[in-house]
C-alpha cells in the first residue's frame, strides 16, 4: 500500500477547522489560547454559522483573535466587548454573536460591562480565559492571579492584604438572573478539550435559541507568564487553579 | 409626513433620530438631557420602526455600544452631558480611529467636574480639538435652535457616513430645554441588511455567501502601517474642511463690530444688535454651524472691515483662539463670558462691548 493511497477524505480523522486561517499565530508555544480558538472554529463550522458569526475581540493576548478565525469581528476597547456585543446582537438579532476575553478584560476593567451584559440576558455567548495573569502586558497581575502567585506586579507573591482576593467572577454571574449557561472548562487533556467543545457549542446554541447570556470560562495556562514548561504550567494548574476556580458547571438551565 | 410641533430641543433630538430611520439609541441618564432617553423610551420606536432604545450601566458603555453598532454599519446614537461626555472619550477615539460613523450628542452643562446642571460651552476644545487621545477630529456641529436641534440630527448622521467619522452636536442645557416651534421632518424607513451591504461594504454583518470577513479595528502595531492610517485620516479630515463648513452671517455687510458666537449664545447676541441698532450702533454676527471644521475664512474676510470683534461663550474663553487664528492677530479680539451655568443678559453683553472697544455713545 502507497501513503497515497491512505491519504483518502474517508481516512481523514483530523484537520485544521476551515475556520481557522493560515496566519502565524503570535501565542507562546504551550498556551491554552491556541486550542480555544481551534474550538471556536470548529464549533462555528460544524454549526454552519460561519456566515453569520461576529466575534469581538478583547484588549490582551487574544487581541490578535481576529486574525486567525476566519469570520467578522470588531476589536473593542479594554473590557467594553460585553457592550460592543449588546449592539452587535440587538442591531442583528439573527446573528450569532460572541464575546473573546481573558481575565483583565471580564474581571477587572470590564467588570460592569461583562455584569451588565449578563444581567440583561443578552443573547451572546462569552468566552473567558483564565490564566490567572496579565500576559500580553508581560506577566502582571490579574484580579483572578491566586494568593502567593508571583507576577511582575506581585513579585512576592499575592497578598490579600495588599492586593485583595481572587476573583472567581463567573460565579457571581451564575447567580444573575440574565444567565442560562455558566460553566468553567480547561483545554489540558483531550477529555478536557471535548468536554470544553461542547460547552461552547452549548454555549453558541443557547444564544442562538434566545435563551439569555452564556459564558464558558476556560481556566488556562501561561506558562511564559508563569514561567514554567508547558507541561508543568498544565499540572501546576491542576494542582493550584483547579482549586480555587473547580471545573464544571454552575449553572445549566 | 412633515409635523409642526411645541417642543424641547431634547424631545427634537429623539423625534428626529426615529424619523431619520435610525437604528439604536444607548444612553446613560444624565441632566439636562435626560428627556432624549425618556422620549424614546415613551415613544416605543422598536414597536414601530425597529429601532434599539438601551438605557446602558454607565457611559462608558453607552459609547462602546454606539461603536458595536457603529461598526455593523447601523444608524447609532448616544447623548450625555458634560461629564458623560468625558467618560465616553474613549470609546469616541476608537470610534474615529476605526473609520465608523457616529453620532453623539453633547447638550453641554458647567464644568469642570460635577459643576452644574445649568447651561455652557465649555466643552468646546474638547469637542473641536480632540478630547481623546490621539491625532483626530470631530465634525462638530452647534444647534442654537429646537429646529436646528432636529436637522442637525440628519446632517450629523449624513456627514458621518459620508466621511466614515463620528460627528458631535454640541448643543447647551439652553438649546436643549428651551421650548420652540419645530417641523419635524417626513419619517423615513431603516435601511434594510441589503442597503446596508450595498452601502457599507465594510460593516459587521457576517461573511454572507461566504464572503471576504470584515474587521473593525483601531490597532495596527506596523507602525509604517499605523502612519498610513493616519495619513488616511488626515486625508479625510481635509477633505471634511474643504467641503463641510458651515456658518451663519447676519449684518455682517455693514457692521462696526463683530460678534463671533455659537449656539445659545448667538440667538443672546442677536437681542443684542437690536438693542445696539437702537442706540446707533452697527453690529454683526458670525455665527460658526460647524465648530470644526471653523469657518476660518469666512472670520478673517469679515475682519478686514470692521473695528474689532467681540467672541461671546459660555466659558472662560475658548473658541476666541480659534478666531484670533483666523484673524492672525491683525485685530483687537475682545471675549465676553459668564462661567458656571451663568447666562449673560443681553444688556451686559452689550456693555462689555462697549466697554472694551472704548465706544462713545
Amino acid at each position: 500500500m502507497d501513503i497515497q493511497d491512505i491519504i483518502k477524505p474517508e481516512n481523514q480523522v483530523y484537520r485544521k477547522p476551515a475556520l481557522l486561517n493560515d496566519s502565524h499565530m503570535h501565542y507562546c508555544p504551550g498556551c491554552s489560547h491556541g486550542v480555544v480558538h481551534k474550538l471556536v472554529a470548529e464549533v462555528i463550522e460544524e454549526l454552519g454559522a460561519a456566515e453569520i458569526a461576529i466575534g469581538i475581540a478583547p484588549v490582551g493576548c487574544a487581541v490578535f483573535a481576529y486574525n486567525y478565525i476566519d469570520v467578522d469581528w470588531i476589536e473593542a476597547p479594554h473590557g467594553r466587548a460585553p457592550a460592543l456585543a449588546t449592539a452587535a446582537k440587538r442591531l442583528q438579532p439573527d446573528k450569532l454573536v460572541f464575546t473573546y476575553q481573558g481575565d483583565g478584560d471580564m474581571a477587572a476593567i470590564g467588570t460592569a460591562e461583562s455584569l451588565h451584559a449578563a444581567n440583561r440576558g443578552e443573547n451572546i455567548a462569552m468566552i473567558f480565559i483564565n490564566n490567572g495573569i496579565y500576559g500580553m502586558t508581560g506577566g502582571q497581575m490579574a484580579p483572578t492571579t491566586l494568593l502567593g502567585m508571583k507576577t511582575s506586579t506581585t513579585p512576592y507573591g499575592r497578598r490579600a492584604d495588599l492586593n485583595g482576593y481572587p476573583l472567581a467572577i463567573t460565579g457571581l454571574m451564575a447567580q444573575l438572573d440574565g444567565t442560562c449557561y455558566v460553566t468553567r472548562q480547561s483545554v489540558e487533556t483531550p477529555a478536557a478539550v471535548r468536554k470544553a467543545k461542547a460547552a461552547l457549542r452549548k454555549a453558541f446554541e443557547n444564544s442562538m435559541k434566545g435563551k439569555g447570556t452564556s459564558v464558558v470560562e476556560i481556566v488556562s495556562t501561561c506558562n511564559s507568564g508563569w514561567k514554567m514548561s508547558p507541561a508543568d504550567a498544565n499540572k501546576w494548574m491542576e494542582e493550584n487553579m483547579f482549586k480555587k476556580y473547580p471545573i464544571g458547571d454552575l449553572k445549566n438551565e | 409626513m412633515e409635523e409642526v410641533r411645541l417642543m424641547k430641543g431634547n424631545e427634537a433630538l429623539a423625534h428626529a433620530a426615529i424619523r431619520y430611520g435610525a437604528d439604536g439609541y444607548f444612553g446613560y441618564p444624565i441632566t439636562p438631557q435626560s428627556e432624549v432617553l425618556e422620549v424614546l423610551e415613551e415613544q416605543r420606536p422598536w414597536e414601530t420602526t425597529g429601532m434599539v432604545v438601551l438605557q446602558a450601566e454607565s457611559e462608558l458603555a453607552a459609547i462602546n455600544m454606539v461603536y458595536g453598532g457603529a461598526s455593523c454599519g447601523k444608524v447609532v446614537f448616544t447623548s450625555s452631558s458634560s461629564p458623560g461626555i468625558s467618560l465616553m472619550q474613549e470609546g469616541i477615539s476608537y470610534i474615529a480611529a476605526s473609520e465608523v460613523p457616529a453620532l453623539i450628542v453633547n447638550v453641554m452643562r458647567g464644568g469642570p467636574g460635577l459643576g452644574t446642571i445649568h447651561p455652557s460651552q465649555a466643552d468646546y476644545f474638547q469637542a473641536v480639538k480632540g478630547g481623546g487621545h490621539g491625532d483626530y477630529h470631530l465634525i462638530v456641529l452647534a444647534p442654537s435652535s429646537v429646529q436646528e436641534m432636529c436637522d442637525f440630527m440628519w446632517l450629523g448622521w449624513d456627514l458621518a457616513f459620508k466621511y466614515r467619522t463620528p460627528a458631535m452636536l454640541l448643543a447647551d442645557g439652553l438649546v436643549g430645554q428651551m421650548m420652540e416651534k419645530v417641523i419635524l421632518p417626513e419619517p423615513r424607513p431603516r435601511r434594510t441588511e441589503e442597503q446596508i451591504r450595498e452601502q457599507c461594504p465594510w460593516a459587521i454583518n457576517g461573511r454572507k455567501n461566504m464572503r471576504k470577513r470584515n474587521v473593525v479595528t483601531s490597532l495596527e502595531l506596523d507602525d509604517e502601517l499605523m502612519e498610513q492610517n493616519n495619513l488616511r485620516f488626515q486625508r479625510t479630515y481635509k477633505e471634511i474642511e474643504k467641503n463641510e463648513v458651515r456658518y451663519e452671517a447676519i449684518n455682517t455687510d455693514d457692521c462696526d463690530y463683530l460678534f463671533v458666537a455659537f449656539g445659545s449664545m448667538a440667538r443672546i447676541c442677536l437681542k443684542v444688535m437690536e438693542i445696539a441698532k437702537e442706540q446707533g450702533l452697527k453690529i454683526g454676527l458670525l455665527r460658526p454651524i460647524t465648530l470644526w471644521p471653523f469657518p476660518s475664512k469666512q472670520i478673517k474676510e469679515i475682519s478686514q472691515n470692521v473695528k474689532g470683534i467681540m467672541v461671546v461663550e459660555l466659558s472662560a474663553g475658548q473658541m476666541i483662539e480659534d478666531v484670533k487664528l483666523a484673524v492672525e492677530c491683525k485685530l483687537d479680539v475682545k471675549h465676553y463670558g459668564r462661567l458656571g451655568g451663568i447666562v449673560p443678559t443681553p444688556e451686559e453683553v452689550l456693555e462689555s462691548l462697549i466697554a472694551q472697544f472704548s465706544i462713545n455713545r
